[in-house]
């Protein structure tokens, strides 16, 4: 509607309020700038995160010394030099800007810096080697340097054979290192519950007062049931020390780019790549292989490292658990509102209040919910019925269940204003048909209303179930956690244990992000974790606005 | 009609039902319609209840800190004949099951305090010939007393109790102990009687003050050493002779880390001694704490012994403690007797003042029979209230301040069940200045939680309650007009189509968790702006310049061109524009930097006085309004959207320019729309929590600098509720951050939603 103004004097077109409609207009595409500019920040850092970088070999000059390094181009910035100079680097007086380079140069055992700032100045010239290899290992982070040697028993193998015979080895020992996982987790994690469950039911007696004859019966079934465990615990422990030392059986050895040799046991090692060497087809299996391991492997290096596949889970489950608590309830309190209810002004306040609910700050939800469901409910929950496990806390502590529930309270009045949206929406002809046909009033809300309504229940489903995958602020007081040892469904009896501690995508990054030892080794990480959430969010919004979408159009054809 | 020769349809054999089936099922329904009904209501009224749950139980956490303290006697004895002796001192263990009774005469009983029965008499070992001329305690938690004798010798024993289990039955049982041996120790090498005393322990050292019948002051520092391979214990002892001092001192206090020592006489004169170097002791300050004829009748140290409280003959109590002279002149270091605050006034004499062991509270008992519960910080009088017609001489608190003994002089011992929970909380001290222990003056602080014991724990929700404003404030100045001129543009100019992809993308921006936004602004925005300070300001300037001049450029465009765009596409022209504009000036930021600000903007600011720190208000201000804009940009467009085409096809066509309707017409009418937009995202941005806690160094000061960080009511419940004790004040206080939150924005969106209904009737009347 901006109009073209008649006459091409100044003053008559500021008069005209054209400069304004641009002033405005601008405010609008720096909006979207913004939002469209964090998507990308975030696509472009958290997938660029697993493409193979090229390793760069040059050579740095500290203090006239020169040596070699080796390593992965992660930022350059320039700066005045004044505010290097502050920092306490030196730098010439007639210069005043400096181009800087973050370089990754990896081998934290061997150096112990695996991130650092380099001078465009102290850096020579740059070259790619072909050989040059990123190993990526479970500890001390990424090594990058070149292949010597690969020592498989008795045997050294070096030069052409060496590349391919790496790569089986590692892929052995990948599978080694999963048995013993399972082992550990599995296996030893079920002998350990059973431990606990005798102690538990010793415990029990105790309190119970059983005593004579019965005690002694049972004490002789508990008795041999530890043996039992025992028995399978020491089988168990063989199988795991065999597997152990034959996962000990290959070393690659390997020279940094200074030339030290380096050992690297290939048990510790995940994968190794020539990056430089790579063609675009091994560039997208290596980027695949990444994608894959970040999303089904476990963390490691204190979370800084390795996958996320437990806070996926976890925030999964929670939201099933979430959503399987707040549909009926939101349904049903949407129903009585709108339908049972007498119109007035109560409802009319109760109303507004519910609405307003959703403006209320999630972490009072969670004050609310870290002292009304944990601690008293909780609490008395294990008075009531886990009085052996005393005073540890079963549900008396943040958990799976209250982290749940307490999000099904915060989604409440996301799910009741959807669901009256949408019974409000069907026709009175429809529900005026039915009860003229002889249905009582229950029967044309089961039968008619409500599966007419149920893509606008869906809508309000989906939007709470991607407010709860968002909300970090009240899982920190009920039930999240940073490391949590098991997941929250295995295959141990109940199944799901809703007692446990989860971990959470969004309480992940903000604890990498921001808790982690090492921020710098963690960035990346918390990019790829943070597209992750953002684009299951993202998901689950659009689906949500599709559905909504197509409802309106149903019904705008069907009212008229 | 049936037809001949097929069989005649009766009612049993007819696909309908009969009529009593008809009826069975007519009543199921009926049952069941009933039924449903019955569980919508108290399904749905559950919901509702359950949403008033959370204030209702969220007032019941914070309820519990506004009470005062009750006082319920439980048992009572006489003295006589259980104990014998004037009452020198009480003490309690924190099992609550003994009483320790000093006497003036020397001895220490050990009692039941639930029987009286006396389980254990020490006999202190006062020599033959001597008598016991002054007794001190030490702070209440070192569990040490020290009897001053009349040949310049001293008494120390400690009230230890031992722990006994006997199957699962725990039992407590008497364990006194002398540290520094059952001999006297001597003060005064002159053997003049001792006729006031001072004891602290210092970690293994034994601090004894006292003044001698001549007027010297002594002060004595035992140190004792456990031997390895003996076992025995030594004891070490240095002795230093303080200034001379004019006159007789009465009472003295030491403080825990010896190095101040505060003495006073029965006329009010205060004394403070600094001997931190105790071989060039001086006497730094003098003070009266009284007025007129009135008497300074006791004088007890605080736990911690940084403050110490006065009581006086007409019942007043008050609170000092040491104050740095901030005066230039005074030098470094140089403290100052200062009295800090009163405390409700008794209705007879103070007769003893007794600290509570772990926090900054005191009982105070008077010769009209009222005894008193007060506590330092708050300043609150927790209880007053006479419990004997006799004057009362001796109070003793339980360490868990759950229990006290009083006696009375009718020679009567009574033993009181407290319930003191949460006294640490007035609204003065939640709301107001307070002096805290060792500061230069009346400040609001938050700072809850320590390691030590003698911490005194800082509750204004003041800093937090700024740190929330002030939080909310930049990120509502960055916001709102950003929000509001999209929404306007995006309702009224901008072309449909494109409307309709624009809304959508920036109202899926809402569902962004803030988790996400608070990362980038701590990991990524606010290193870039430490960067590229001089950007800030040169974007601030530079875009709606660029803005302006790009209108002019294309109102100077052939009118060829011109027309060749359609109307509503300016955002779009604009998009490269910025890009372009705040590319460039990002990469002139370090040139103005060397230019103009000697090379680095930081160290400017910090040379001008002003803190810069890399997580601050300007980086929260870009992300939480980042968070608040879809919220206030869709309600708003709305508001516009839905304003009534009559009204600006009527102002259009009375000759108005679009400019024109928008600010008379479409504006006006959509104001309160516009309001409530801006109220809700006020509402949101009060209660953000992860944005604030990742972009802000959480640091709680009270000032409103672009540039420093602060910490809001929702990032401190974050980082301090998963650590605090459940039940304590700290806790409650946080439950109450939680209620101020919910109250504030529940109040904020109700008048928001309130405002839009009322505007939602009048465009349907217009």
């Amino acid at each position: 509607m901006s109009k073209v103004p008649e006459t091409s004097s100044t003053r008559a077109w500021i008069k005209s309020g054209d400069p304004w409609i641009w002033m405005i207009g601008g405010g609008l595409a720096i909006s979207l700038i913004m939002v469209v500019g964090l998507f990308l920040l975030i696509a472009v850092r958290g997938f660029g995160h697993f493409w193979p970088a090229p390793l760069i070999q040059t050579s740095v000059s500290v203090d006239g010394e020169i040596r070699p390094v080796l390593g992965v181009q992660t930022d350059v910035e320039t700066l005045p030099a004044q505010r290097i100079r502050e920092a306490g680097t030196e730098i010439p007086d007639d210069q005043a800007l400096v181009t800087r380079y973050l370089f990754k140069l990896g081998n934290r055992d061997v150096t112990g810096r695996d991130f650092v700032w380099f001078l465009e100045s102290q850096l020579g010239e740059r070259s790619y080697p072909e050989d040059a290899m990123r190993v990526e290992r479970r500890e001390w982070g990424n090594f990058y340097g070149f292949p010597v040697a690969l020592e498989s028993g008795e045997r050294r193998i070096e030069g052409e054979a060496l590349w391919p015979a790496l790569q089986d080895a590692i892929r052995r020992s990948n599978e080694l290192h999963q048995r013993i996982r399972r082992l550990e987790k599995v296996d030893i994690g079920a002998i350990n519950s059973g431990i606990e469950k005798i102690r538990l039911e010793r415990r029990r007696m105790d309190l119970q007062g059983i005593d004579g004859a019965e005690r002694s019966a049972r004490e002789a079934d508990l008795e041999a049931r530890s043996e039992e465990l025992d028995r399978r615990f020491a089988d168990i422990r063989v199988e795991r020390n065999q597997l152990f030392e034959q996962n000990e059986r290959d070393t690659l050895i390997a020279r940094t780019a200074d030339g030290t040799e380096v050992r690297i046991p290939l048990a510790t090692v995940v994968m190794a790549s020539k990056n430089n060497a790579l063609g675009l087809p091994g560039k997208i299996a290596f980027y695949g292989h990444r994608i894959k391991d970040f999303l089904t492997g476990f963390p490691r290096e204190a979370n800084t490292e390795g996958g996320i596949f437990p806070a996926i889970f976890g925030t999964v489950v929670m939201v099933l658990i979430m959503s399987v608590l707040v549909t009926p309830f939101g349904v049903l309190a949407a129903i009585y509102l709108r339908e049972y209810a007498r119109q007035g002004t109560l409802l009319k306040i109760i109303r507004v209040s519910v609405y307003n609910l959703a403006g209320v700050p999630s972490i009072v939800f969670g004050v609310f919910g870290l002292g009304f469901f944990v601690y008293l409910l909780g609490g008395t929950i294990d008075d009531l019925f886990y009085p052996e496990r005393l005073p540890a806390p079963t549900f008396g502590t943040p958990g799976l269940f209250w982290a749940s529930l307490t999000l099904a309270l915060l989604t409440l009045p996301v799910v009741i204003v959807s669901t009256e949206e949408g019974l409000a929406r069907i026709p009175r002809t429809i529900r005026e048909g039915s009860l003229a046909l002889g249905a009582t009033k229950w029967e044309t809300l089961w039968k008619v209303v409500v599966p007419l309504s149920a893509p606008a229940m869906m809508t309000g489903l989906i939007l709470a179930v991607a407010r709860a995958a968002g909300e970090v602020a009240p899982l920190m007081l009920v039930g999240v956690v940073k490391l949590a040892p098991s997941l929250p469904v295995d295959g141990e009896f109940p199944y799901v244990h809703l007692e446990r501690k989860i971990m959470h995508l969004g309480f992940h990054i903000y604890d990498v992000g921001f808790q982690s030892p090492n921020v710098e080794a963690a960035r990346p990480l918390v990019y790829a974790t943070a597209l992750t959430l953002v684009l299951l969010i993202l998901i689950l919004n659009l689906t949500a606005i599709a559905i909504r979408n197509r409802l309106r159009e149903k019904y705008r054809a069907e009212s008229d | 009609m049936s037809t001949p020769g097929s069989p005649v349809l009766t009612p049993a054999s007819s696909s309908l039902p009969s009529a009593e089936a008809m009826a069975r099922r007519r009543r199921r329904r009926y049952l069941a319609d009933g039924a449903a009904r019955w569980m919508v209501r108290a399904g749905g009224g559950g919901v509702v209840v359950a949403l008033t749950l959370i204030f209702v139980y969220l007032f019941s956490e914070v309820l519990p800190m506004l009470r005062g303290a009750d006082v319920e006697p439980v048992a009572g004895y006489s003295v006589a004949p259980r104990f014998d002796g004037e009452v020198a001192g009480m003490m309690l263990e924190r099992y609550d099951e003994l009483g320790m009774r000093y006497s003036r005469s020397g001895t220490l009983s050990y009692f039941s305090l639930a029987s009286g029965e006396v389980l254990q008499r020490v006999e202190l070992d006062v020599p033959d010939g001597t008598e016991v001329t002054t007794v001190a305690m030490a702070e209440p938690r070192a569990r040490r007393v020290a009897y001053g004798l009349s040949d310049g010798t001293a008494l120390v024993v400690d009230h230890e109790i031992r722990l006994d289990f006997e199957g699962e039955q725990r039992r407590v049982l008497p364990d006194p102990q002398f540290p520094l041996g059952e001999d006297p120790l001597v003060i005064d090498p002159q053997g003049r009687p001792l006729v006031a005393l001072a004891v602290q322990k210092a970690g293994e050292d034994t601090g004894i003050a006292a003044q001698t019948d001549d007027g010297r002051l002594l002060l004595v520092r035992f140190r004792t050493r456990t031997s390895f391979l003996t076992g025995e214990t030594e004891v070490s002892r240095q002795a230093w002779t303080l200034p001379e001092l004019e006159g007789r001192l009465d009472l003295l206090e030491l403080t825990a880390n010896l190095w101040t020592l505060i003495g006073a006489d029965r006329s009010g004169r205060l004394l403070y001694f600094d001997i931190s170097d105790p071989a060039s002791a001086v006497l730094r300050d003098e003070a009266r704490a009284v007025e007129g004829g009135e008497q300074l009748t006791a004088l007890r140290m605080l736990n911690g012994t940084f403050s110490w409280i006065i009581g006086t003959s007409e019942g007043r109590l008050s609170q000092w403690f040491l104050v740095r002279d901030e005066n230039q002149d005074a030098g470094d270091n140089v403290f100052r007797l200062t009295r800090v605050r009163d405390f409700e006034q008794h209705p007879g004499a103070i007769t003893r003042i007794q600290p509570e062991y772990t926090r900054k509270g005191f009982a105070a008992v008077d010769d009209s029979g009222a005894l008193g519960l007060h506590y330092g910080t708050s300043a609150r009088t927790m209880f007053l209230e006479s419990i004997s017609d006799a004057p009362l001489v001796s109070v003793g608190i339980s360490p868990v301040d759950d229990k006290l003994v009083v006696e009375s002089a009718d020679g009567r011992l009574s033993v009181h069940d407290v319930r003191n929970n949460h006294p640490e909380a007035s609204l003065k001290a939640l709301w107001g200045k307070v002096w805290y222990e060792g500061r230069g003056g009346p400040d609001y602080v938050w700072q809850a939680s320590s390691g030590a014991d003698s911490f005194e724990p800082k509750f204004s929700l003041v800093p937090l309650t700024i740190g929330t404003i002030k939080a909310a404030l930049f990120a509502m100045l960055f916001a709102t007009p950003l929000a509001i001129a999209g929404a306007i543009y995006t309702a009224y100019f901008m072309a449909p189509r494109l409307r309709g992809y624009v809304k959508p993308t920036i109202e899926v921006m809402e569902a962004l968790p803030t988790v996400i936004l608070g990362f980038l602004a701590g990991l990524w925005l606010a290193p870039f702006i430490e960067n590229h300070i001089p950007a800030v300001f040169t974007v601030l300037i530079g875009l709606p310049a660029a803005f302006l001049g790009m209108a002019w450029a294309f109102s100077r465009l052939p009118r060829a061109i011109r027309l060749r765009i359609p109307p509503g596409w300016e955002a779009v022209i604009l998009i490269p524009v910025i890009a372009l504009v705040v590319w460039g000036l990002v990469q002139l930021s370090p040139l103005i930097e060397i230019w103009f600000f000697d090379g680095s903007m930081r160290q400017w600011f910090t040379d001008i006085g002003i803190t810069y720190d890399q997580r601050n208000a300007l980086v929260v201000g870009i992300a939480m309004g980042f968070a608040v804009i879809p919220t206030i940009f869709s309600i708003a467009e709305d508001a516009v959207f839905t304003v009534p085409r009559h009204l600006t096809q009527g102002s259009l066509a009375l000759g108005a320019t679009p400019w024109q309707t928008v600010t008379r017409v479409v504006l006006l009418t959509a104001s309160p729309g516009i309001f409530s937009a801006v109220m809700i995202g006020f509402g949101r941005a009060v209660g953000e929590t992860m944005i604030v806690l990742m972009a802000t160094g959480n640091s709680p000061v009270v000032n409103f600098n672009i540039f420093e960080g602060m910490r809001t009511l929702s990032a401190n419940i974050a980082v301090e509720l998963p650590e605090t004790a459940v039940g304590s004040t700290h806790y409650r206080i946080l439950f109450l951050a939680g209620l101020v939150l919910f109250a504030l924005t529940f109040l904020v969106n109700t008048i928001a939603e309130l405002v839009r209904q009322r505007l939602r009737a009048r465009y349907s009347s217009l």
